[in-house]
Parts: C-alpha cells; structure tokens; sequence
C-alpha cells in the first residue's frame, strides 16, 4: 500500500485524541486493517517508529486486527471469504459479486497514560 | 497516572477523505467538472487524454493535473497543447492525496475551466484507496496487461465509473477475453461503463468522449 502516508494520518489522527484526552503517553494503538488495504506490518511498523519520535507516541506499539475480504453474491444473497482471487459464487458459480469486508482501516482504541 | 482506553473508531484516512470534500464543493462552486484517470503505467492516461483535449478543446476550457512520481515527461507532452497543466511531482510517492490537489487547484483559474483531467500516479493498488475530490473515476485497462486484472486489483475497478479498454488494435495478438470483459466488470460494479478504444486509432473513442459530454451536461 502506502504505509509512510498511513502512518502519517494514523499518528496525527492517534494524537488529536490523546490530546483530546489530556494523555501524557500513547502505549498502544490498536487498528483494524482489512486484506484489501494491502497494509504491510513491517512497513507500518518501521514508519511508526520514525515518525513518532518526539511525540507522546514515540515507544507506542501497533495492534493489527485483521478482517478478511468478503464477498456477497448479488444473486443468492449469501456472504463468502475471498480465496485466491476467485470471484465466483460459490453456490450459483456467477460472478454478480460485491464486496463487502476488508476494505476496513482504522483505529478502534488505543492504551494511554 | 494509570492506563486507561480510549474508544477511537475513526478511520484513518478520514482526513483525506474530508479534504477531498472540500476540493470537490470548490469546484461545484466554479461549475468545473474533474475526472479522475487511473491505470497502471503504461496503460495510455496521457495518449487518451490527449485525444480528449483534441476532440474538446474549441468547445470546453480544459486543464490537466498531472501526477507523476519523478519526470515531467506527461507534463510536458500536455502543455505543448497550450492549455493550462500542474505538474505534482511525488518524489517518490505511490499515490496522490486530497492536499496535493488542493494545492494544484489553487493555482488554477477555476472561473476559466469547465473540465480537468487529473492524471493519477501509474499505479492501480494504491491510487484507488485516496479520495481526491473528482466528480468521476476512470480507469485503463490496456489489453496487453490481460483480463484477469479486475481480480486482481478489485479496487480500482469497484471505485470506476467508467473503465476504458485501451490498446484494441492489438487484441488479436493477446489471449485478452474482450466479449467477456463487461460482465467481469459489471459483476463487481453494476454502475460502471466499460469502453474498448484504441487511442492509437481512435477506434471507439466517440463512445468515451459521448460520455464525457454526458457527465459535462
């Protein structure tokens, strides 16, 4: 994906609320990423680290919560995972398909002091 | 003091999202229309946009907003059409974001432009996640890059409202499956339009630029 801009919105997003909330220290954040973000931890992680120095996130750790891509058949109306790129239904094979799931990325909650 | 949670759920690219509300209510104030073109490198966003400024360009005042992550190379190709062209260079930068084209239209004369292309980043992962403000998207899709791309990068293609098949002229060469195309894409996106063109040949464009002039009217 995009990590360094993600993290960028992440953190400034991460402390608007801590500031909101008069913390004097971010501990941890966790996140929702859905699969077809394309998040990379490691990526996030590294950038995390970097750009939260000098600020009350600096030593805060990042949470993931994964969701899986989801589908629903427009067709049967019934919900299915993604698997390998295959974009049938599973029960009427046909591809009227939405996706529904794995599109999430945000913060849920984050551990202050 | 003691460790406490605190409830978020805000999104994280929110504030990209809001800024790119404030591009497209300023450009509704100046009745100028903004199309959002995205594909991979390669796929034809400057050749199709430059057929569009040629069929266009004595009946609507055109600008183009072009991304590039180094080079000025499109820039340069658009502004020897002497219309009005903003280079944003991302340095690197996989993507365009709201604030990036805030600033591009800051610098144009919004009352002197009715339609504006904005040339995305040649990348079909990540431009499609960032809201920039425009009224359409579009996407390229070349024939050489094959058929199965939808699958593989749905985003894009669920964020189009109209996908633009480029490279027509060549389908006899390539295994791309043209007549099953529409229904892959109407599968993931019922709303979307799809246009098999040849910016080479100009094969097909009068269908794209009717749509244009539709989203115009």
């Amino acid at each position: 994906m995009h990590e360094q801009s993600m993290v960028e919105s992440l953190l400034d997003l991460a402390l608007r609320n801590a500031e909101k909330a008069n913390a004097r220290k971010i501990v941890s954040i966790n996140l929702v990423v859905g699969d077809y973000t394309g998040v990379q931890e490691e990526a996030a992680n590294y950038y995390f680290g970097f750009l939260s120095k000098n600020t009350i996130a600096a030593g805060a750790k990042l949470n993931y919560s994964h969701v899986p891509g989801q589908l629903r058949c427009r067709d049967c109306d019934i919900l299915f995972p993604l698997q390998k790129h295959d974009y049938h239904c599973p029960r009427c094979q046909g591809r009227r398909v939405e996706i529904v799931g794995g599109r999430e990325l945000y913060i849920a909650n984050m551990e202050v002091e | 003091m003691s460790a406490r949670t605190l409830s978020i759920k805000e999104n994280i690219l929110g504030a990209n999202k809001e800024k790119a509300e404030i591009n497209r209510k300023l450009l509704d104030r100046h009745r100028t229309l903004m199309i959002n073109i995205m594909s991979s490198p390669g796929s034809g966003k400057t050749s199709l946009i430059l057929r569009a400024i040629n069929r266009f360009r004595d009946k609507y005042r055109i600008a183009v907003i072009e991304g590039a992550i180094a080079s000025s190379i499109d820039a340069d190709k658009i502004a020897r059409q002497d219309i009005p062209a903003i280079q944003i260079n991302t340095a690197g930068g996989c993507h365009l974001d709201a604030q990036m084209i805030k600033r591009a239209l800051d610098t144009l004369d919004l009352d002197r432009i009715d339609l504006i292309f904005l040339e995305n980043i040649g990348n079909l992962v990540c431009t499609a996640d960032f809201d920039l403000g425009a009224h359409k998207n579009v996407v390229i899709l070349s024939i050489p890059e094959g058929d199965d791309k939808p699958h593989k990068y749905p985003i894009a293609f669920v964020e189009a409202d109209a996908v633009l098949v480029n490279k027509i002229d060549v389908l006899p060469y390539f295994d791309f499956k043209l007549d099953a195309f529409p229904e892959i894409i109407s599968g993931f996106n019922p709303a979307a339009k799809v246009f098999p063109v040849s910016a080479k040949t100009g094969e097909g464009l009068d269908c794209w630029f009717a749509w244009i002039e539709e989203t115009l009217a």
